[in-house]
């Protein structure tokens, strides 16, 4: 009895096997990590499951009929010992099989269609009620500036859950082609120099969604990061309130952020980047992120680093060795040579700017 | 192996002596060109494999530091362009080479000369773009070289990217003309075009895809180098141009492209499959039919590759649509595959095994394809992981699989000896186990998130046990092909002979010795139906059983052993290698201009010598000598159209012509 037990176990080795495989596959497949496209937090995305999941379920049935076909033929038909030149029937083909089997595809494909083509639709539309964004990418950072609030902020975007955000996407004439991609939220879409594209995107549950680059923009192409922080109306309110204060200039005097905001100008720190209200104006042909609130974000250098005082002193030091640009070509920050104290002094400024 | 007549082992009449390199070089005798083709393709497989290698090691692990993310950007790029330029087509070119002309009965193809120009083409395009390593750097585009970011002008890499496929193009092209005109005239009598060889037809389709493609991305290569060189504006957004535009242009081609990197290999599945069933190809002409509606169709669906740029989403249905009708006659082919399986008498030598792994492994790739065609599930797959799982088991467990099973089953036919079986079934076995556990966690790689074409990637979303698991995958592919290399160095020196029919085949190539004679025909042959080899040695009862034949008719150069056949063949000539070695001087020269001029000066020199020698070359004394290298007297008339070939002798002053 235990004897053909174990062996009826052992048989089923293989079954077992690709069963565990499977529910390992599965549950990575759908677990809510924060760049994952089988976790949708939004409508729009939910829709692309949907239609998707639909969409796998045919391929699997077909998948396993195919394969299936191809195994039992295999094996029905091989050669056994002896029968080298066992002849068989010449058969050229069989046109009703022909027939049938290019009909029934089509059919299935025909109704997937429909969805597809509905989806396509649905999701173009603008949405009344949105907030606007209008998206910038550069070689290698975000841009978002929130058309009706008047708020400029990079790489980190805050929206209100259960609305429509309708963001505008573009690129500066002479950048070069990203896509801006929340996969949690929603599909992708790209960023082209002179073009406007437009994508929806929400958020059905507070929380942060991340994303990133994702059509190849140069050297550092895979460090061009993004995060969405998704809050309730009220929390939303108050970061954008937060947002549009002035900017938290430290008074004249000797402290460190003091000393900081003169070298920020000195340094010329204020050519590239921006803070509301003084005379940083920033942009220019090698733009830099809006600093204005730096100190309210959790990341910078394009979503890349924890905005923690030993990052920011490397970054400092010198930004190509932590993150790969090309400054002499307009594209990422130079060094600007600074000694350690400069660096302190800096710090210190740009960590007030909350 | 049911060998049917006796043959003796390595044809003595087909192993003429080799004549050295400078045989070679001026060689265009369409079957020496085809063995170059293919151990140079070989060579780029190697190099592009060792490029993935390096991919792998630095995404095995979150936020790797092995390579540079410069360094990274050249990997994948060039990873991609050899294995697509370099790789793939070149070794269908070499069994197009090899095999068309045997298939159709004909003793070379239409342009022998022209078909020389084609592979040192290639080689100058591909010793072009890969010496570019030691002169300022691999280009770093992506294979598919996106304006505004390929215009960027600072550094030559992308000049070198440009010129390179440029140059590749030119040989494609010359190529399909090439077996365009082949196919259509030099058909051996009673070979209408549906009594070809599936093989013949699909090279047909890709001759066809070729001719109309390539000059769609050329145009949009001439527009990028003249952004970068001479100040044009066409993708230049600030003055109205359209970053979009090359988008357009390149998959105008781009598309056709992957049929054309797929379809040869479907060709030899069609005719491996049904060797080792003992049964004809099921629906052969839907087969043919399918392949060609594959080819039109494959012009309609570009933009596919565009779903995320915002075409809009009138156009987006539209191409979404065009893309689903592609599965149709895709599914027919696979259906008819395994049709012609069922009730066969089925074994699996080694090319079987590759064929079978090609039909399962390429429908794993369509039905991925068929999700991307599905366009707002496409906005989450474009640009990821899963858009590389989705070619990778088209491109690699189809087309190399296909390869691969071409090279097992041929490879006895072109070297007089057979690969090694026991090898033969390990390198399958690992390259079916290694390839799946690289590619298949790729597809939960891009659904969970992870973009392509990024040199490293953060920890903590979940991407690191599949990336890991990806390569080690990749490192058992890697012994696969160390596993076939062995094989294949070994058998070339004492493999087992092959004689002329080892696999008891039904196409013409099977006829021949092995390797086939210089003139591949002692007699040409007159063909009665499709695979019109079985025929004449089964006939059929009206049960459609096969009934042996009383016959041996293989061609008597496979049975004669001295040589008596004397045939007129195309003479060698220096001209191709010279053409092409001027074309490759003027792109170095335009890199470096103006210091360059005199460098293009001096290539466009030799190729005006080369092509007034072409042009002017005396047929009966080639390369300007009276006996000219080799002691053949060429002549380039159709040699396919002599019915009878024992030619009296005093016409050839040397036996067996051409080398």
């Amino acid at each position: 009895m235990k004897a053909g037990l174990t062996s009826k176990l052992r048989r089923r080795r293989p079954v077992l096997a690709g069963l565990a495989l499977l529910v390992l596959v599965l549950s990575a497949c759908s677990e809510d990590l924060p760049q994952n496209s089988l976790a949708p937090a939004s409508e729009r995305a939910q829709n692309i499951q949907d239609l998707f999941v639909l969409t796998m379920i045919i391929a699997t049935v077909v998948f396993v009929l195919v394969q299936g076909a191809i195994i039992y033929t295999a094996i029905k038909f091989r050669r056994k010992k002896g029968e080298e030149d066992r002849p068989v029937k010449q058969i050229h083909g069989n046109t009703k099989l022909e027939i049938a089997w290019t009909i029934a595809p089509a059919l299935i494909l025909a109704g997937l269609a429909v969805p597809t083509v509905q989806t396509i639709f649905e999701n173009a539309e603008k949405p009344a009620n949105a907030l606007e964004i209008t998206v910038t990418g550069h070689q290698w950072w975000w841009e978002y500036e929130y058309t009706d609030l008047g708020i400029v902020t990079a790489n980190e975007m805050h929206i209100p859950v259960g609305q429509d955000v309708f963001l505008t996407l573009q690129a500066d004439d002479t950048d070069v082609i990203h896509s801006f991609w929340v996969p949690r939220l929603s599909g992708k879409r790209d960023v082209v120099p002179g073009h406007i594209n437009t994508l929806t995107i929400s958020a059905d549950e507070t929380g942060l969604f991340l994303g990133q680059c994702a059509e190849f923009c140069g050297l550092s192409h895979a460090n061009m990061r993004l995060r969405v922080q998704a809050h309730e109306p009220a929390d939303f309110d108050a970061w954008a309130a937060g947002q549009l204060a002035a900017a938290n200039i430290p008074a004249e005097g000797d402290s460190q952020a003091a000393e900081g905001w003169e070298l920020f100008i000195s340094k010329g720190c204020s050519a590239c980047h921006t803070v509301n209200g003084t005379e940083a104006v920033g942009g220019g042909i090698n733009p830099g992120p809006d600093l204005t609130h730096f100190a309210q974000r959790d990341t910078f250098a394009g979503a890349l680093f924890d905005r923690t005082e030993e990052n920011l002193r490397s970054w400092l030091a010198n930004p190509s060795e932590m993150k790969a640009m090309e400054p002499d070509l307009n594209r990422g920050m130079p060094n600007l040579g600074l000694s350690d104290e400069e660096i302190t002094a800096l710090v210190a400024f740009i960590q007030g700017l909350s | 192996m049911a060998t049917i007549v006796e043959t003796p082992p390595v044809s003595p009449a087909a192993a003429e002596p080799k004549g050295g390199l400078w045989a070679w070089v001026t060689s265009v005798d369409h079957k020496k060109i085809g063995i170059m083709y293919g151990i140079a393709a070989i060579v780029f497989f190697v190099i592009g494999g060792i490029e993935a290698l390096f991919i792998r090691l630095q995404l095995a692990v979150p936020d790797g530091t092995l390579v540079s993310e410069d360094a990274f950007n050249q990997l994948f790029t060039m990873h991609g362009t050899t294995m697509v330029f370099l790789f793939v087509m070149p070794i269908a070119a070499a069994f197009g080479n090899y095999f068309v002309p045997i298939m159709i009965g004909a003793r070379d193809v239409a342009f022998p000369r022209l078909n020389a120009l084609s592979f040192w083409l290639f080689i100058s395009g591909g010793v072009f773009i890969s010496s570019s390593f030691f002169l300022g750097g691999l280009p770093d585009g992506a294979w598919v070289g996106y304006s505004p970011l390929s215009a960027q002008p600072e550094v030559i890499r992308m000049d070198f990217w440009v010129l390179g496929l440029a140059i590749l193009g030119v040989a494609s092209l010359l190529g399909a003309v090439n077996f365009i005109t082949t196919i259509f005239t030099m058909r051996a009598p009673g070979m209408t075009l549906f009594r070809m060889p599936v093989f013949a037809w699909m090279q047909l389709v890709v001759a066809f895809l070729l001719a109309f493609s390539l000059p769609l991305v050329t145009v949009g290569l001439f527009q990028v180098l003249f952004d970068r060189n001479f100040g044009t504006l066409f993708y230049d957004a600030a003055s109205g141009g359209d970053p979009i535009l090359w988008q357009h242009l390149f998959w105008l081609f781009g598309h056709p492209e992957v049929y054309i990197l797929i379809l040869p290999a479907m060709g030899i599945v069609s005719e491996v499959l049904p060797t080792f069933s003992r049964k004809p190809l099921f629906g052969y002409q839907f087969v043919v039919f399918a392949g060609a509606a594959i080819g039109f169709l494959g012009f309609g669906v570009w933009a596919h590759h565009m779903f995320t740029a915002g075409l809009g989403p009138v156009a987006e249905t539209a191409f979404g649509l065009m893309t689903m009708t592609i599965a149709v006659p895709t599914g027919i082919k696979i259906f008819n595959w395994v049709g012609t399986m069922w009730g066969g008498n089925i074994s699996f030598p080694t090319p079987m095994l590759f064929a079978i792994g090609f039909v399962a492994m390429f429908t794993i790739g369509g039905l991925s394809g068929v999700t991307h065609s599905i366009v707002p599930a496409d906005t989450q797959q474009h640009d990821s992981y899963y858009v590389v799982a989705h070619f990778h088991y088209v491109l690699f467990g189809g087309a190399v699989f296909g390869i691969f099973s071409g090279v097992y089953y041929w490879f006895g036919k072109v070297f007089g000896r057979q690969l090694n079986e026991r090898i033969g079934k390990l390198h399958f076995w690992l390259m079916l186990i290694g390839f799946n556990l690289t590619f298949a966690p790729m597809h939960i790689l891009g659904l969970n998130g992870m973009p392509r074409r990024i040199a490293t990637y953060g920890d903590g979303l979940g991407w690191n046990y599949w990336n890991f698991v990806a390569t080690v995958g990749s490192f058992v592919i890697a012994l696969s092909i160390l596993v076939f290399l062995i094989n294949a160095i070994r058998s070339y020196r004492k493999g087992e002979p092959a004689g002329a029919d080892p696999w008891d085949g039904r196409t013409l190539e099977w006829t021949t010795s092995s390797p086939p004679a210089n003139y591949n025909f002692a007699e040409v042959p007159i063909v009665e139906a499709v695979d019109d080899f079985w025929y004449k040695k089964y006939g059929e009862d009206e049960d459609h059983m096969p009934v042996r034949l009383d016959t041996n008719p293989l061609d008597p150069s496979a049975l004669d052993d001295d040589g008596e056949f004397h045939v007129h063949l195309p003479s060698p000539s220096y001209f191709p290698i010279l053409l092409a070695l001027g074309i490759v001087t003027v792109a170095y020269g335009f890199l470096w201009i103006p210091v360059g001029f005199a460098v293009m000066a001096l290539g466009l020199g030799i190729m005006l010598w080369a092509i007034f020698g072409w042009a002017l070359e005396d047929i009966d004394h080639p390369m300007g000598g009276d006996d000219g290298q080799g002691g053949g007297h060429g002549d380039d008339d159709d040699p396919g159209s002599e019915v009878s070939e024992q030619v009296p002798a005093g016409i050839g002053a040397g036996s067996g012509g051409g080398e």
